[in-house]
């Protein structure tokens, strides 16, 4: 016998988690999809993101702020990653780029667990957006639903970066095909360096937004980086519309199965991927241009 | 003089100087006789086992820590670390407390100096045995230890059964630490499930009420599998039901799926053996769920920095049992000895996890000393005498039979922020539970310790 009221609540969390998956998902995928470059430093971003807005809430109270500074942080921390090191891997093997970027990913943890110590950081929800909200059927944490729509706002300024805009368009055809967008005359590794900082401003910008739901530890990355790898995969790699869907579907996946039993919840999470793999072997976006 | 008397003997007797000389061997033979097994000029009559004699025959002995610094027990990790790096260093320098606890301690062990390896477990069985496994061999260590995690505490058990080399348990709350798990290597000091649940349970049916239903979440792994097993079976007693245990992996990034279980399951107390940042998490998404208006929080296995962590006054009235808290001191004077060392070094009141290193290192300590070698099976032996020996908490005795410390389990309530009488006063101490009547049988957890050699 299905509890509706329970099982609508666990999908309002897939929904909530699977929303955030999207926004760190879709930054992994255009840095893959542009650079080729498997950025296993994308968790820290995450991680940066909401220490720097943490930082920036304990100077001025403001959650907005904080949620600016994180996010413009990331990104220059991003340029700045880009440009000194991972530019020099472009033409490397795909192993020595993954090896360099974990190694970045070390030592940004490492960095930031010397700076502020283990012990877990918190950053409280705004006021106005604090407390329950009563859906009649269940009680939900406020901040949660408020922190939907604030990720969908991202989302679809993302999607206008890189739909309406010119430089959003030379990203695209950079994804479906680097060496004719070169060959047009573009300069690819400034938009190389562009799609670095946007990409990691995502992660960043989700590393803050997601402070007041679980708070800051210097490893918080890790954890998140393996579901969002599920979700590229799932999505199609390079497709920003496939990480929306697959983070929305591997947050429904996660939260649905815990219902259920959470002990199976990575494993439903692994067996849809696998699911995709076989059916779709490029995503349910991707395509074969992408590898 | 004891040449020179024995030297007038053969004088005044007139007996052969050879004869003497043979009864004056064997007399001073015999009164070395009973600790004759046991003394350094002997050891090299024991066969060489595990470490021995390799790792013991320098001027110094070697400790292996592998302590989780990253990942979800990191903080506990970290203090864990503190508590034995300062014990190391009491020993070396023969401190005042060091000779409390251990009068025979002059300076370092059996007067060798005492080095510490640490290695990063991450709370993970795997790496923790293969850094110990590398301490083994390089380092020669005569004593292993860290846990916390009780997946690591039984893997390193095993290690110490195998390699034959000492282990004393970090924080360790299974059962199956010296229970099922239980080795003839392994000693553990700190309270455990079975010990927490006997001593809140009561004070829990006292503060709620009988016929209550309790909501668990459970990390799944020994540690929370036995810990919420012992929680169940005591307060079933006392007619209180599960409504649901809602399991979760060890570091999940996210509890609102169980805390929903949790929230519509109709629980009257929500028991959260989840432990380390998990239960920092679950504490504090709970609280954006408004659980704690539908019920109670109980923490039964208390978790170091829990309060300062989750923070905005979460913990206030939460019954925790814990193994130590630093306002014992008011009753124990080597509990504010070992704080005010502690907390002149470091900075900070000690927590349990530092107190159970540092107690652990002494422990092993006295028992070389009392022993007079390095030697693991004459150790053990000592060890397993169950004499009653002092510690941070009052007299303690080791049970020969699973190697588990009978030692007081103390029950603490989290204090409301306004009646904090400075920034670390957490907690106020409900009651100290001396430990004897808290302990299963010995068997109860099918223990069975293994061989010495």
């Amino acid at each position: 016998m299905i509890n509706w009221a329970n099982l609508i609540s666990q999908m309002f969390n897939g929904l909530v988690l699977g929303a955030l998956l999207a926004l760190i998902s879709s930054g992994l995928t255009i840095i893959y999809g542009t650079l080729g470059v498997l950025n296993l430093a994308h968790g820290a971003m995450f991680m940066l993101g909401g220490y720097a807005g943490y930082v920036a809430y304990t100077y001025t109270d403001s959650f907005i702020i904080a949620i600016i500074a994180g996010s413009l942080f990331v990104m220059v921390v991003g340029v700045a990653m880009e440009r000194i090191i991972i530019r020099h891997f472009y033409g490397r093997p795909d192993e020595d780029q993954l090896l360099v970027t974990f190694g970045i990913s070390i030592c940004l943890v490492e960095l930031v667990r010397f700076t502020f110590g283990s012990l877990s950081l918190t950053v409280p929800a705004p006021k106005i957006i604090a407390g329950i909200t009563s859906l009649g059927f269940m009680y939900y944490p406020t901040y949660r639903l408020a922190l939907v729509g604030i990720v969908a706002v991202a989302l679809l300024s993302l999607f206008l970066v890189l739909y309406r805009t010119r430089i959003g368009m030379i990203v695209r055809a950079g994804i479906e095909d680097s060496v004719m967008v070169a060959s047009l005359g573009i300069n690819v590794y400034r938009v190389f360096m562009v799609v670095f900082g946007i990409g990691a401003m995502a992660a960043g910008f989700a590393g803050i937004v997601n402070a007041p739901v679980a708070s800051l530890t210097p490893d918080m990355g890790e954890k998140i980086l393996v579901q969002t790898f599920v979700v590229v995969v799932i999505g199609g790699v390079g497709s920003f519309p496939g990480a929306i869907l697959g983070g929305l579907i591997a947050g429904e996946i996660i939260s649905i199965t815990s219902m259920i039993n959470p002990g199976y919840a990575y494993v439903m999470l692994f067996a849809a991927m696998t699911l995709v793999l076989v059916l779709r072997p490029h995503g349910l976006f991707g395509s074969q241009s992408r590898g | 003089m004891d040449k020179r008397s024995m030297g007038e003997q053969e004088f005044k007797a007139g007996v052969s100087r050879r004869t003497l000389l043979q009864a004056g061997a064997g007399l001073v033979g015999g009164t070395l006789l009973p600790a004759g097994f046991t003394m350094p000029a002997f050891a090299a009559d024991h066969p060489a086992i595990g470490t021995y004699p390799a790792g013991s025959s320098g001027n110094s002995v070697t400790i292996g820590a592998a302590v989780p610094r990253t990942g979800t027990y990191a903080v506990q990790g970290e203090d864990e670390l503190k508590g034995m790096q300062l014990a190391v260093e009491h020993l070396n320098e023969g401190h005042e407390l060091v000779k409390k606890l251990s009068p025979k301690t002059k300076k370092g062990v059996l007067g060798k100096e005492v080095k510490l390896v640490v290695a990063d477990s991450a709370a993970k069985p795997n790496e923790a045995v293969q850094a110990q496994q590398r301490f083994i061999t390089e380092n020669k260590v005569v004593l292993m230890t860290g846990s916390t995690s009780s997946a690591v505490a039984v893997a390193l058990n095993k290690l110490a059964q195998r390699e034959k080399v000492l282990y004393v348990a970090g924080i360790s709350g299974s059962n199956d630490t010296t229970g099922k798990d239980c080795v003839r290597y392994g000693f553990r000091q700190n309270f455990f499930g079975q010990t927490a649940a006997a001593a809140i349970g009561p004070v829990l049916v006292k503060a709620f009420g009988k016929n209550k239903k309790a909501a668990y979440l459970t990390p799944d792994y020994t540690y929370g599998h036995t810990v919420t097993k012992s929680m169940q079976d005591f307060l079933a007693t006392a007619g209180w039901t599960t409504v649901t245990n809602q399991v979760s992996p060890l570091g999940a990034p996210d509890y609102s799926s169980y805390l929903l279980n949790v929230a519509n399951s109709g629980a009257d107390v929500l028991i959260n053996v989840n432990w380390g940042h998990d239960a920092v998490l679950s504490i504090q998404q709970a609280k954006q769920f408004g659980i704690f208006d539908k019920m109670k929080l109980v923490v039964p296995y208390q978790i170091p920095f829990l309060a300062r962590e989750v923070g905005g006054g979460l913990l206030a009235d939460v019954y925790c049992a814990t193994d130590y808290w630093w306002t014992m001191e008011d009753k124990y004077p080597l509990a504010k000895m070992f704080n005010d060392a502690f907390s002149k070094k470091y900075g900070y009141k000690p927590e349990w996890g530092a107190e159970n290193g540092y107690m652990s290192f002494v422990h092993w300590a006295r028992m070389v000393e009392e022993t007079g070698s390095f030697y693991p099976p004459d150790i053990i032996k000592t060890w397993e005498k169950g004499e009653t020996i002092p510690s941070l908490v009052g007299d303690v005795h080791y049970r020969p039979e699973d190697h588990q410390c009978v030692r007081p389990v103390i029950i603490v309530k989290g204090k409301k922020p306004a009646d904090m009488k400075n920034k670390e006063d957490f907690y106020d101490i409900v009651e100290i539970i001396p430990g004897e009547g808290l302990m299963q049988k010995p068997d109860a957890f099918g223990c069975k310790l293994g061989d010495y050699t």
